[in-house]
Order: structure tokens, then C-alpha cells, then sequence
């Protein structure tokens, strides 16, 4: 075991994939001048041809991975930030996530696209989307959102070997996390929840960066005499439910923690599917922790308070307990 | 004969039974049984179309359905030009192009008629009608939408040092989209062995391109991003040919992507049976029908050049009795299970 930066994990995770398979690359804008710090070394290694800049010119060169992937390579496209694939938005819909429907499964498309969110830093609307509700109503992507240095290294590897398109939505607030990853190969499949907290009375689940705020909940819950159990969810489509349904079956009371706007939301199909599958378990109606139907403003006091925290998910937990 | 368009060209002498031509090193030989084949896959094409309009006005088929009739010149002289392995990228109007690059009628009408046996098994129909066995990467409907993906194909050659080309056709409409702009930059600073076929048959859907493109030839935008560029008689196909050829031998020599605009003409309406025709006169499309219809054209070519008659009637008939199969085939060939809808949504995964 060491312990490892989420950044690093995911560096890590690149490498050894570029290292084992000649066919992964990498491209993006400016990647190959590390300008995010998650290509460290990665030129030097594999040289300009695997870590290969980009014009900025979204729709181009996300269609080109699209491309290159159907006739078998497996790209990593390096989106920058999550809202630049709006920019991208019919390569991503039309082909990337179709081509294998439509053409009758003559089509793979193994590429992974890396979607960086960050929020909460006074980036304004334009620049601090978290879209994965927007993408998880499109069938034919897998949308992962893994959030500790473990998985970020374990299922960017599975998705780079995945032979379909998977977005994986990295949580900036998470990158400069550091904690245990085991040394040699790691992969951890897609579509797996991890609980990360036992406990009795209520279950909250957590998307993306909310572990951190769940995880703290809980710790201050427990102060309290209340039980929660954590369930991270790592993976956005495939969902596993499963966990979920076993979780609130035994607590009886389901809170979501989701950074994302409210309605569609992530938090809203959890919400919809313990309500239709999980309801004769409930003991109280549904929470969901979420950011509002507003956008995000560039002042820092006003983007603050309308983001998920610890404080808003204890307290919702609490009134589930009364 | 030579073609007078401009003068990127190569004169060519022509023995009877074949061609033989030179422009500096590159010299492409062309015999008799390419020249028929060439005609055959026309009027392959042009049987299909013919056949699926009038199932299509008979009830049998549905759906949204742009035919190629009129193009075939573009089509099969562009195809031509590439070898079996080197691979294509269609649009919304592709019935043609997989037949143009050597695909089965059987499987295309079958997917026409939304049967399992279909290329896409049904689930594709009549704009997305791609063969992959035959080099398609699909055909894609939303208009600009497959020129970055033949891009990356061309990218993804190079990257393995293969010397495949990747050839895109896309219409005279899509050249106004952002990925024809964002495709060209990124093919001409990585230099890839690509080749844009753009099919200006003056329309896109309705509206003339001369409302709708800044320029009178879209060959023209190639300068914007240091690429060759060239305007051929789209309806002549050894000129396609030969621009195509060209483009080709220059991709798969390392020497970077080209632009190629075949003037062509649609001779159906944008779509069969559902649209008003008023945007343009009956006289036009008649001159284009009687005066420029790509068939003709390559028959006199093919009957001064020593053909008789009797042997191109010969290719037509063998073409007919390949539809009647195909449609016999396709009639027979059972409909997809209901469980096929959620079928093919992922690929099995080897991860
Ligand atoms: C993005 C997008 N916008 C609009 C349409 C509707 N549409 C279908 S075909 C077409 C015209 C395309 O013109 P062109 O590229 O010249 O091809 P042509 O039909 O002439 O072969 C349009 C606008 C579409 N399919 N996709
Ligand atoms: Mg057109």
C-alpha cells in the first residue's frame, strides 16, 4: 500500500494502460504540456504522438476519438472541464453513444472521455456545470464518477478497457485527496456502489465529491445517536441499485447527497427508483441534498450557500429520524 | 477524352478496352473489366433506387428516405478509388455509397425493410444503411456529424503507420457546419491520410446552396487550412476518378488530406414522397435527367471506347435479376425478435 493523490491515481492509471496497450492515447488541449498537473511525465514517456494536443475545437476532436476508436484504437479524450463537452454535444449523443445501436453492433466505441467538474471556486454558470444528469438520460454511455484515489485509479482503468464509451466525471474538489492505493495492478469494475460506512438508521448515498461532506455527516450523526450508512456511488449508469434497495431495507430512510442541480437530477432517479421498488420499506418520505434550479453566480457567499454541505445533510437526516 | 473543368487533370490516352494515364510519377492503369465494373456498381445503385422508391410508394418500406439517383458518378468514382480495407464514412443519402464500394443489395434492402437479416439488423434503416464488411464506419443522419469521425479514423492509420485511407462524403448543406471547419484544421495539422468527398448537388434540403454557401465552390475552403482542393464534373466518373485517385495516392503517400467537390445533382426530391418540390423549376431537373444523367454519360463513353451495346445491356440485366433476388431475400428474411430493441445497446465488454 502507499498513499496516493487522487491526481495521481488517475496519472497512474494512464500510464500503465499507455505502458500495457499501444493502442490508448491520450489527447486533449494542452495535455501535453501538463497544464493540470494529471499528465505528469506522460510526454516524456509516450511523447507527443500518444499525448497528443488538440486545437480547441471540442466537436473535432471528441468525433475524432469516436473515429479512431471504431477502427480500434482506445483514446482518451481529455475534455478540460465537464461543461466543454456541451461544445461536443452531437459527437457525444449521435455517435458516440448510438453508433453501436444503430449500426446493429457493428460498431465498438472503447473510448473514454475524461469530464473534470469543478464547482464551488467562483467559476461562474458557464464554467461550473456537474452534467452527468444531462448525459445519464442518454442510453449507450456509462457514466462513473469515482471519488478516492482507489477507484480513480481502478476504474479509469476499467474504463479504458471497457469496449464502450465511458464518461468519467472527476470531482476537482477530490484531486488534492490523498489516501491508500495498493501497489501493482488495480482494476475495479464498473457498476459497483461501495458502502463506505455501515449503520442502521438512515442511508446516504453520495455522488461524486458529496462523499466527503456524507462521510463528515455521518461521523457528527453518530455524536448524536443517529446511525447512518454511506453508500458511495461510483457508478452513475450502470446504477446499482441493488445496494441501494438492501441499504434502505434495512434503515428505512434514504437521503441523497448530490452536487448537481435538483431536478433530473441524479438524487431524483435514486429518489424514483426506492420510491417504485424500496417503498414499503420507507419510514420516512425521501431527502435529496442538492444544489437548486439556479445557476451558479460568480459571487462566493452566493454559490456557497446553495451547494450541498454537511450541516444541510445532517440536518435532513436528523428531521428523517423525528 | 479529357475533362475541361480546370486544369488539375491528366490527359490520358485511351486504348479500347482500358486507360492508361500519367501526372508525374503517378501513373493508374485502368483495364476493361474496371471500366465495367464501374458502370455495374451505377447502375447497381441506380436499380436499387429506382426499386425502393416504388416499394416505398407502395407501402412496403417506411420511413425517412433520401435516394442517391443522380450521384452515382460521384459515388462509384470516389469508391473506386479506394482500396477494399481503406474505410468510408456516409450521411443521411447513403444508399449509394455502400454499393459503391462493393456491398451485397440482399443485406441493404433487407435493413430497408427493418429485417434481422438487414446490415444493422434493423435498426439502422434507410440513414444509416452501413456495411462495415465493406470499409463503411457508418452513415450518419445529423448533417456534418461523420466528417470528424472519418478524421479519426485517418488518425488512428497513422498513428499504427498503416497505409489506409479514410475517404468522407458528406453533402454541400454540411459544409456549412462547424465539423467540416473543425475536421479540415486538425486533418491538415496532423497531416492525415484523409480524403473529403463533398457531393454538391446544389441543394441542402430545400434551400439552394447558393443562399446558403459563402462560395461558388466549396472546393475553394480548402485554401483556409492548406489543402489541396479541386471541383470535378460529379457526373462523369472517370473525372471523379481521377480527382479521387489522385487524393488517395497523395493521402496514402503521407502527403496529408485533400478536398474534393463533385457537382452533382439529385434527380428525386429530397426525400421520397413527402416534400413540396416548388424550390426548384421542372426544366431544371429535366436538363439534368435527359442532358447529365451520369448513366448515359458513361454509356457513350463506354461505346466510343470500343464497347458494344450489347455488353453494357448485359450488365444492366445481371444487375436486375441481383434486385429481384435481393428483394425475394429480404421478403423471406424474418422481422427482429421484440428482446432486439435493448440488444446492441453495449458492446460485450472484454474489461
Ligand atoms: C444537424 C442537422 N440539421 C438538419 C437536418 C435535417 N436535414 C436532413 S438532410 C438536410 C440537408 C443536407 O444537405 P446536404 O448536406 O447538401 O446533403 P443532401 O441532402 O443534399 O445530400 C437537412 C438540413 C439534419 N439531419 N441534421
Ligand atoms: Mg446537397
Amino acid at each position: 500500500m502507499r498513499t496516493v493523490s487522487y491526481i495521481q491515481a488517475v496519472t497512474e492509471a494512464m500510464t500503465e494502460e499507455m505502458e500495457r496497450d499501444e493502442s490508448v492515447f491520450i489527447m486533449g488541449e494542452d495535455v501535453a504540456w501538463n497544464m493540470m498537473g494529471d499528465c505528469t511525465g506522460m510526454v516524456e514517456k509516450f511523447g507527443t504522438e500518444r499525448v497528443r494536443n488538440t486545437p480547441i475545437s471540442e466537436a473535432g476532436f471528441v468525433g475524432a476519438g469516436a473515429g479512431a476508436a471504431m477502427v480500434g484504437m482506445r483514446p482518451i479524450v481529455h475534455m478540460l472541464i465537464a461543461p466543454f463537452m456541451y461544445v461536443a454535444f452531437d459527437q457525444i449523443v449521435s455517435i458516440i453513444a448510438k453508433s453501436t445501436y444503430t449500426y446493429g453492433g457493428q460498431a465498438r466505441l472503447p473510448i473514454t472521455l475524461r469530464a473534470p467538474m469543478m464547482y464551488g471556486v467562483s467559476n461562474a454558470a458557464q464554467h461550473s456545470d456537474r452534467p452527468y444528469a444531462t448525459l445519464m438520460t442518454i442510453p449507450g454511455l456509462k457514466l462513473i464518477a469515482p471519488a478516492t484515489p482507489h477507484d480513480a485509479k481502478g476504474m479509469l482503468k476499467a474504463a479504458i478497457r471497457d469496449d464502450n464509451p465511458v464518461i468519467t466525471f472527476e470531482d476537482r474538489s477530490l484531486w488534492g485527496q490523498s489516501s491508500e492505493v495498493p501497489d501493482g495492478e488495480l482494476i475495479v469494475p464498473l457498476g459497483q456502489a461501495a458502502v463506505r460506512r455501515e449503520g442502521t438508521d438512515v442511508t446516504v448515498v453520495t455522488v461524486a465529491g458529496a462523499i466527503t461532506l456524507g462521510l463528515a455527516a455521518a461521523e457528527q450523526l453518530a455524536s448524536e445517536g443517529i446511525s447512518a450508512e454511506v453508500i458511495d456511488l461510483r457508478s452513475i449508469v450502470p446504477m446499482d441499485t441493488d445496494t441501494i434497495l438492501e441499504s434502505v431495507a434495512k434503515t428505512g430512510r434514504l437521503l441523497i447527497a448530490d452536487p448537481a442541480h435538483e431536478m433530473g437530477s441524479v438524487a431524483s432517479e435514486i429518489s424514483a427508483v426506492v420510491a417504485q421498488h424500496g417503498f414499503w420499506s420507507l419510514q420516512a418520505p425521501i431527502a435529496r441534498v442538492t444544489t437548486p434550479h439556479t445557476h451558479m453566480p460568480f459571487n462566493a457567499d452566493l454559490e456557497k450557500v446553495l451547494l450541498p454541505n454537511t450541516d444541510k445533510i445532517v440536518a435532513e437526516a436528523r428531521a428523517l429520524m423525528e | 477524352m479529357v475533362v475541361e473543368t480546370s486544369g488539375h487533370f491528366w490527359r490520358f490516352g485511351i486504348p479500347s478496352e482500358g486507360i492508361a494515364r500519367e501526372k508525374g510519377e503517378l501513373m493508374i492503369t485502368v483495364d476493361g473489366d474496371f471500366l465495367r465494373e464501374m458502370y455495374r456498381r451505377m447502375s447497381r445503385i441506380r436499380k436499387f433506387e429506382d426499386t425502393t422508391k416504388e416499394l416505398l410508394l407502395g407501402g412496403e418500406l417506411y420511413g425517412a428516405f433520401h435516394t442517391s439517383t443522380g450521384q452515382e458518378a460521384s459515388i462509384v468514382g470516389s469508391c473506386m478509388a479506394l482500396r477494399t480495407e481503406d474505410s468510408m464514412v456516409g450521411t443521411h443519402r447513403s444508399h449509394g455509397h455502400p454499393i459503391g464500394k462493393g456491398a451485397r443489395l440482399d443485406r441493404l434492402l433487407a435493413e430497408l425493410m427493418g429485417k434481422e437479416t438487414g446490415v444493422n439488423q434493423g435498426k439502422g434503416g434507410s440513414m444509416h444503411l452501413s456495411d462495415f464488411s465493406i470499409g463503411s464506419l457508418g452513415e450518419t443522419s445529423i448533417v456534418g456529424s461523420g466528417l470528424p469521425v472519418s478524421t479519426g479514423a485517418a488518425l488512428a492509420y497513422k498513428m499504427r503507420g498503416e497505409d489506409k485511407v479514410s475517404l468522407c462524403f458528406f453533402g454541400d448543406g454540411a459544409s456549412s457546419q462547424g465539423t467540416f471547419h473543425e475536421s479540415l484544421n486538425l486533418a491538415a495539422i496532423w497531416k492525415l491520410p484523409v480524403v473529403y468527398v463533398c457531393e454538391n448537388n446544389g441543394y441542402g434540403e430545400l434551400t439552394s446552396a447558393k443562399d446558403a454557401i459563402s462560395v461558388e465552390d466549396i472546393s475553394v475552403r480548402a485554401v483556409g487550412y492548406d489543402m489541396p482542393g479541386v471541383t470535378v464534373d460529379g457526373q462523369d466518373v472517370l473525372a471523379v476518378f481521377e480527382a479521387v485517385s489522385e487524393a488517395v495516392e497523395r493521402a496514402r503517400g503521407g502527403g496529408g488530406p485533400s478536398l474534393v467537390e463533385t457537382k452533382t445533382y439529385r434527380f428525386e426530391n429530397h426525400a421520397i414522397g413527402r416534400l413540396p418540390e416548388h424550390y426548384r423549376s421542372a426544366e431544371e431537373v429535366e436538363y439534368w435527367r435527359t442532358e447529365r444523367d451520369p448513366l448515359v454519360l458513361f454509356r457513350q463513353v463506354l461505346v466510343e471506347r470500343g464497347f458494344d451495346e450489347q455488353q453494357v445491356d448485359d450488365l444492366d440485366a445481371a444487375v436486375g435479376e441481383e434486385i429481384v433476388a435481393a428483394i425475394e431475400f429480404a421478403r423471406q428474411s424474418p422481422a427482429p425478435p421484440p428482446e432486439a430493441a435493448f440488444t446492441h445497446l453495449f458492446a460485450p465488454s472484454a474489461g
